[in-house]
């Protein structure tokens, strides 16, 4: 009888540490997704934009989700931006990612995001992971965060776990991060108007793209 | 008693796959370890959910009871009893008809198959049929009588 019990504890024990093991693996950063792709394919995407599609500008920005200058660009001054820029059929923004290598859970963020762009909720996706930018400083492994921020985004969660799993758009993150090398991005964000590289000394606001967008369409006009 | 022990270490390993399923339901651990994606499509739908809790609740509060009933009828005491065998084979019986609820629902309705449930499924089937098998052969003691 006595030694029923001690399998019984033994059972125990070591079903307690494969459920821990289960839901610790079940939880991690999928190597597919946090890192470049073995291969790169370039399938043609050239990033999700937000506005009309006739605008006469442009504006192209490489970004970083772990990169806290362009979570502070994103959540202070895009809003004004689209509301003054975008929403007027002015400016159309379009993202392309530029994960650097510094940063641990950029690409993770970049895959999420690209994920999530697959159901048609990348911009929600980009501003969840901006909005909730906690997560790039405490340096701990954010895909359980990014999994409710999805769900709070409106994304599927079967699809996204998925896509995921598979690192279905590594190639496409890596062709974007090429791409910025090509273009002399030397910095997150950096932005381009009508595909002419645009410098700052400082973080540009709504009153820089303002700006540039009635330069560009000046110059249209003549 | 051999029974009795069978049914407690299977209700054990029910429990536990029922804790998993419970615990991913909550939200702990991410994305579900499966294989397929079933148990995504199983975990996700309006199924999974029963009564305001998760089905896996029902699962880790089913298997529980069977656990703690059978090491109950495992004590000396409780040995003879045959009213033990009677009450496993009842909670067994009701796992098993909430078990085939569970397995229509995944073939003809949400039509994907959760390899857990699969598991939890040949789990409390097995624990039936040992509890109907202790019914036909009542328990003898086998501890010298003090």
């Amino acid at each position: 009888m006595n030694r029923f019990y001690v399998v019984i504890v033994v059972v125990a024990v070591v079903l307690a540490v494969a459920v821990f093991a289960l839901l610790k693996q079940g939880g991690g950063a999928s190597a597919a997704a946090a890192g470049p792709p073995p291969t790169v394919v370039d399938d043609g995407f050239r990033g999700d934009s937000l506005g009309s599609r006739t605008a006469p500008v442009e504006i192209t920005e490489y970004l970083d989700f772990e990169c806290p200058v362009c979570a502070s660009f994103a959540t202070i001054q895009m809003p004004t931006i689209k509301e003054q820029l975008i929403n007027t059929g002015r400016v159309r923004w379009r993202y392309r990612d530029y994960p650097l290598p510094s940063h641990k859970y950029s690409r993770f963020a970049a895959h999420a995001a690209q994920c999530a762009g697959a159901q048609g909720k990348f911009i929600e996706m980009h501003d969840q992971l901006f909005y909730h930018h906690q997560w790039a400083q405490t340096g701990q492994d954010p895909s359980r965060l990014f999994r409710d921020l999805a769900k709070a985004a409106g994304v599927d969660l079967t699809a996204y776990d998925t896509c995921m799993r598979e690192g279905r758009y590594a190639a496409r993150i890596e062709v974007s991060r090429q791409e910025g090398d090509q273009m002399l991005v030397d910095g997150t964000p950096t932005f381009f108007a009508n595909g002419k590289k645009l410098m700052f000394r400082r973080l540009p606001n709504s009153d820089d793209f303002k700006a540039i967008a009635d330069s560009i369409t000046r110059q249209a006009r003549r | 008693m051999r029974h009795r022990q069978a049914i407690a270490l299977l209700a054990l390993v029910g429990l536990f796959v029922a804790l998993y399923l419970w615990l991913h339901a909550l939200g702990f651990g991410g994305p579900i370890k499966c294989g397929t994606g079933g148990c995504d499509t199983v975990q996700t739908s309006p199924w999974a959910v029963f009564v305001g809790l998760p089905v896996a609740f029902y699962g880790v509060v089913g298997y529980g009871a069977i656990f703690v009933v059978a090491l109950v009828a495992l004590r000396p005491a409780a040995l003879l009893e045959r009213k033990w065998n009677v009450v496993l084979a009842g909670l067994a019986t009701g796992g098993v008809l909430f078990t085939a609820y569970l397995t229509y629902l995944e073939l003809f309705v949400i039509h994907a198959i959760c390899r857990w449930c699969v598991g939890s499924a040949v789990i409390i089937t097995a624990i039936w049929i040992v509890s109907l098998l202790s019914l036909r052969s009542p328990e003898t003691r086998t501890d010298p009588v003090a």
